[in-house]
């Protein structure tokens, strides 16, 4: 358990460093960033108390938004996915979620896919409608949350098969 | 009474999460208003220190690029400076501490730089300590950048020509008409010079530069070529399309200016405080 804690830290601390310090300035054909720092919402544990969860997302958006001088919004994302996290367990995983058998790491492709596939495009729309600001620039808007999202779950999946635990 | 603490504490999660949200709405708010967006930001000794750290390493990246740059910026300083054909033998001493200079620079290096979003800001390395204050403005060799909106003891933030808050005084360099530099969020090197008055003449290729109106930047700092233009709905402005002379993805380092007659000029536009 404690050793869960800290692995649970050393997640949180190191996506940080990743993202402000590379994936940020990627800007692929000159604004295409992937967002992965919310691998830590993704594989959080499914039992973990729920107003922690949201006070610590919370303070993941938050930083990410000190280091990209963007006000409040990754945490404004960061907090709209952790509330919807259980909704969408639901919905991809279904009974097994109910009974919290879940465990990202045994699942199949697909069902992982879907789940990465919802939140980071929840939390893209969030982002990039928050960030622009301006709903003269819709077009904007879908356009960045579209080709954004694409880069960001081919990211996060490579992330969750390379990276994967082999306690199982 | 128990049924309200009753409900409160069956929502609490959902209490917490509206409650966190609208203090994270608050911010993104206050981030889009022009001076406001104080609160979070990356002027603190953390990201400003692990800024600097990345930047001590990307720096070698660009040593060669950075030099040509510096010696092309030299070369055009000392072919001004010749222009004035200084006779060496015949001038005395001069006491330059006693000129009165109306604008004083102060160098600095680019540690983080947007240009992917709407609302963009730079982060450079100097601060208060080096006498950077708000309302500065920011240059490069080529042209202008932004405004510092936000400083702390050692880092500073520039509200970048690059952000939906920036409205910059600038005109032609061949006449004397003036309209407003803004951005439209598009491309990074494009930026949008409106309320030209439909007398001037334009052409494309023109050169657009700072008009010295304010008392930001001094008269005759470069922006940008005439990309293209047209006129407004009223068709009685112009809506110009300029080309940088900066690359805004590339800045490298930039020179902070300070007005000694910015305080003296506020003063008397504004006597009642």
């Amino acid at each position: 358990m404690n050793n869960n804690i800290l692995l649970y830290i050393g997640r949180f601390i190191i996506l940080i460093l990743v993202q402000v310090f590379i994936l940020n300035h990627i800007n692929f054909l000159g604004y295409l960033n992937p967002y992965i720092y919310i691998v830590f919402i993704l594989l959080a544990p499914i039992t973990i108390h729920k107003s922690l969860f949201l006070f610590l997302s919370f303070i993941l958006g938050l930083t990410i938004d000190m280091f990209g001088d963007s006000g409040g919004v990754h945490a404004a994302a960061c907090l709209v996915i952790t509330y919807l996290r259980p909704v969408v367990l639901r919905f991809v995983f279904g009974l097994s979620y109910e009974f919290q058998t879940v465990k990202l790491s045994n699942v199949g492709f697909g069902e992982r896919l879907a789940y990465v596939t919802l939140l980071v495009f929840i939390h893209h729309i969030v982002l990039f409608s928050l960030e622009t600001f301006n709903f003269s620039h819709i077009l904007l808007i879908a356009k960045k949350t579209l080709f954004s999202s694409i880069f960001s779950i081919v990211v996060i999946m490579l992330i969750l098969v390379l990276f994967r635990r082999k306690d199982s | 009474m128990q049924q309200i603490i009753n409900f409160l504490i069956r929502n609490k999660n959902f209490l917490l999460f509206l409650l966190l949200l609208f203090f994270s709405l608050i911010l993104t708010i206050q981030s889009h208003t022009y001076h406001k967006s104080k609160f979070i930001s990356s002027t603190n000794f953390l990201s400003g220190g692990v800024y600097g750290w990345r930047y001590s390493i990307s720096t070698y990246f660009g040593l060669r690029n950075k030099n040509t740059r510096l010696l092309e910026e030299n070369e055009r300083l000392r072919n001004y400076i010749s222009t004035f054909s200084i006779d060496t033998s015949s001038v005395k001493f001069l006491d330059t501490l006693s000129f009165r200079k109306p604008f004083s620079f102060t160098k600095g290096n680019v540690y983080k730089n947007d240009y992917s979003k709407t609302d963009n800001y730079i982060l450079i390395n100097k601060g208060e300590n080096d006498g950077i204050e708000p309302d500065m403005g920011v240059i490069t060799d080529k042209g202008i950048i932004g405004i510092v909106e936000n400083t702390s003891k050692n880092y500073s933030r520039v509200l970048s020509i690059l952000n939906s808050n920036s409205k910059i005084n600038a005109g032609l360099k061949k006449s004397n008409q003036y309209g407003s530099l803004v951005w439209n969020g598009k491309d990074p090197n494009i930026v949008q010079l409106e309320t030209v008055p439909r007398q001037a003449i334009l052409k494309q290729g023109d050169t657009i530069i700072t008009n010295g109106r304010s008392t930001i930047f001094p008269k005759g700092i470069g922006i940008g070529t005439i990309l293209s233009y047209e006129l407004d709905k009223s068709q009685s402005y112009y809506l110009i399309d300029v080309k940088l002379f900066n690359d805004m993805t590339d800045i490298g380092f930039i020179y902070a200016i300070k007005s000694s007659d910015a305080t003296e000029i506020k003063e008397i536009e504004n006597p009642e405080n």
